[in-house]
């Protein structure tokens, strides 16, 4: 049981630009930590750098109240799953399984055994035999994480493992990764750009942009009150609406370009103390309006529908709204044509609000939908 | 229909070629059956089949022990060249050091220079070694080669880094990678070269008529020369014995080597 923790950790590769710039976090040992980012923001470096194929330009990297810096990968009790599996291939599926462990000096039988019990847990019996290229992508996949948990390393990393699978597969080894690293009780540090994935797997995730930390908690935190407008934008499908909003402090109002009228509790207007704003509202709190819905601290405004996605359990609305576009989500099934006019409501309890100037966010939904199962009995 | 004609054509058109490519050695094996008469005369065929050719250029020349000196030397340099070509083109594309591929192409470069003109400083060196007349001296100058280099560092250059990522995460030591992983995995590239140095080697006449003066490491090819010039009139069949036995290794490891020679050199140039 390990912690990793990094502190003020930078990467440059030419002394100027940073890749990565003071990233401080601390990753418990047996947690699945998830790095999610738009390509390029420098989440695989950093994963690179924890493995130490990446130098460490600026900061420490401590893995077990050990600082390793410049130790080499083997010695930091680490195992690696790839983008590209990197299995060998004119070896077979158990040579594959076992090659770093002759390296370790584990003798022959136990070599053997241990392959033996990682194959079944992974459904690999029948194939370690085989060369690589007579497997499936799922198959391969599998043979790269037996790979890695064979060698029984504290720590696991994995960058981007299922980005090449397709999205059946993907849902299903999703939960077989999580499945395996709460029996094993390793450390996991994933790396990811879909943020399904993330919301799905992690104990907690780190959002990076541009090489800089945007907010790491628990993904539901985190989707429930973004930390800013990158992450409320990045995180959850279909995005946040986001949209310029002003305040009128003597009447106690927000407006949205003229359409949405909010009334404000004016504790809140001295709290945020600034005029121009971003609004924020997850698609499924955007309502039909209805009677009932005319509560106050709620506002009623009318859309014309550009587009209409009928997935089955929900129906996704696609609206021209301030600049742009928006969507709306509601549950069942909706016969709404393109072109139909209709009204929306939404509250002011829903409603992210983020400083328009640094993008932070100054006033976080109260109005989740949250449910527990509590003392049912059948 | 259409495709059928075409098809005869094209065969047609190939095996044309391949017999005028193959004629002066088809030539040569039919003269090495023929008396110095019979030759004379112009036939392409002989009426009898004479083996006496055959006889005769063993017994002027020790020319197994010519062929045994060509086939150590031809494999020394082989094996001497697939060491020393895999391992620089392992550090080239491997290791990370500063100037690497500043020295990487002072290095290839060194294949613009024709051999001829580096011969002088070479035997100088062999000569100050005191290694005339010794197999070291026919083998080592030639174990060190841009171009074996060059065309191994293109198809070491495709293996996917993250194997060696993987391999360096595990803790596998780079000799142990290099074996392992990095030589299984360009066996085609490795054979061609191997196949390349072996008939470039065999085949080599200038360099091994400069470094022996007896016949104690001297090589096949200066044997054939031998043959030639020993008389006053030349018996041209007991040449051509000697030319059909000097080539019948070259052949083998060519209809052997083929595919992979194809293979190899192709890899190269297109990656």
């Amino acid at each position: 049981m390990k912690d990793v923790e990094l502190t003020h950790l930078s990467k440059s590769y030419d002394m100027q630009t940073e890749v990565l710039s003071d990233i401080s976090v601390s990753i418990h040992a047996g947690e699945f930590f998830v790095l999610v980012g738009p390509s390029g923001c420098g989440k695989s470096t950093m994963l690179r750098m924890i493995a130490g194929l990446e130098d460490i330009t600026e900061g420490t990297l401590t893995i077990g109240q050990k600082k390793v810096n410049d130790l080499h990968p083997s010695k930091r009790d680490i195992s690696m799953v790839f983008q590209n599996y990197a299995l060998y291939p004119h070896l077979s599926v158990e040579e594959n399984i076992v090659f770093g462990l002759s390296v370790k000096k584990v003798p022959k039988t136990q070599r053997k055994k241990r392959c033996h019990r990682v194959a079944k847990m992974l459904g690999l019996t029948d194939y370690l035999n085989r060369k690589p290229r007579q497997l499936s992508g799922g198959q391969r996949q599998r043979v790269a994480l037996a790979r890695a948990i064979v060698n029984e390393s504290p720590i696991c990393l994995m960058d981007e493992p299922l980005s090449n699978l397709d999205a059946k597969l993907r849902a299903q080894m999703r939960s077989e990764i999580k499945q395996i690293q709460r029996q094993l009780n390793i450390t996991m540090i994933y790396v990811t750009h879909d943020q399904v994935e993330a919301m799905t797997m992690g104990d907690r995730i780190m959002i990076l942009n541009e090489g800089k930390i945007q907010q790491v908690g628990p993904p539901i935190d985190v989707y429930n009150a973004p930390a800013n407008e990158f992450v409320a934008k990045f995180i959850g499908s279909p995005p946040m609406n986001l949209a310029k909003a002003t305040i009128y402090p003597d009447n106690q109002t927000l407006s949205v370009v003229g359409r949405i009228h909010l009334q404000l509790p004016p504790e809140d207007i001295q709290r945020m103390g600034t005029k121009e704003v971003t609004i924020g509202i997850r698609p499924e709190h955007l309502q039909l309006a209805t009677s009932e819905s005319q509560q106050p601290g709620s506002s009623k405004f009318e859309v014309k529908v550009s587009h209409v996605e009928v997935l089955g359990n929900e129906t996704l609305l696609n609206f021209e709204f301030a600049e742009g576009n928006w969507q709306a989500k509601w549950n069942g099934q909706w016969r709404v044509n393109v072109g139909d006019i209709v009204p929306l409501s939404l509250h002011y309890s829903a409603i992210c609000l983020f400083d328009t100037t640094t993008g932070n966010m100054i006033k976080q939904p109260t109005q989740n939908e949250q449910h527990l199962i509590q003392g049912v009995s059948i | 229909m259409n495709g059928l004609l075409k098809k005869i054509a094209l065969y047609l058109v190939l095996t044309i070629t391949a017999f005028v490519v193959f004629f002066p050695i088809l030539y040569a094996f039919l003269i090495s059956f023929m008396t110095g008469g019979e030759l004379l005369q112009g036939n392409l065929f002989s009426k009898s089949f004479h083996l006496e050719n055959y006889q005769k250029a063993f017994e002027r020349l020790p020319l197994a022990h010519y062929l045994m000196n060509s086939f150590i030397i031809s494999l020394s340099v082989m094996i001497g060249q697939l060491v020393v070509s895999s391992m620089a083109a392992y550090a080239f594309v491997f290791i990370p050091f500063k100037g690497r591929d500043a020295i990487f192409f002072l290095f290839i470069s060194t294949m613009m220079i024709p051999w001829e003109a580096t011969m002088i400083p070479n035997f100088i060196t062999i000569q100050q070694l005191d290694w005339i007349n010794t197999y070291q001296g026919l083998t080592i100058p030639f174990f060190a080669m841009a171009f074996g280099t060059f065309l191994l560092r293109q198809h070491f250059k495709t293996i996917p880094k993250e194997l060696d990522e993987a391999a360096q995460v595990a803790g596998i030591s780079r000799f142990k990678f290099f074996v392992k992983i990095v030589v299984p995995y360009c066996k085609n590239s490795l054979i061609t070269l191997g196949a390349y140095s072996f008939l470039t080697t065999w085949n080599m006449y200038l360099w091994p008529l400069l470094v022996t003066n007896n016949d104690s490491v001297r090589t096949v090819q200066i044997g054939l020369k031998q043959l030639r010039t020993q008389e006053l009139a030349t018996d041209w069949g007991v040449v051509m014995a000697g030319v059909v036995v000097v080539i019948i290794p070259t052949l083998v490891l060519l209809f052997i080597g083929q595919k992979y020679l194809q293979k190899g050199l192709a890899q190269g140039a297109l990656k």
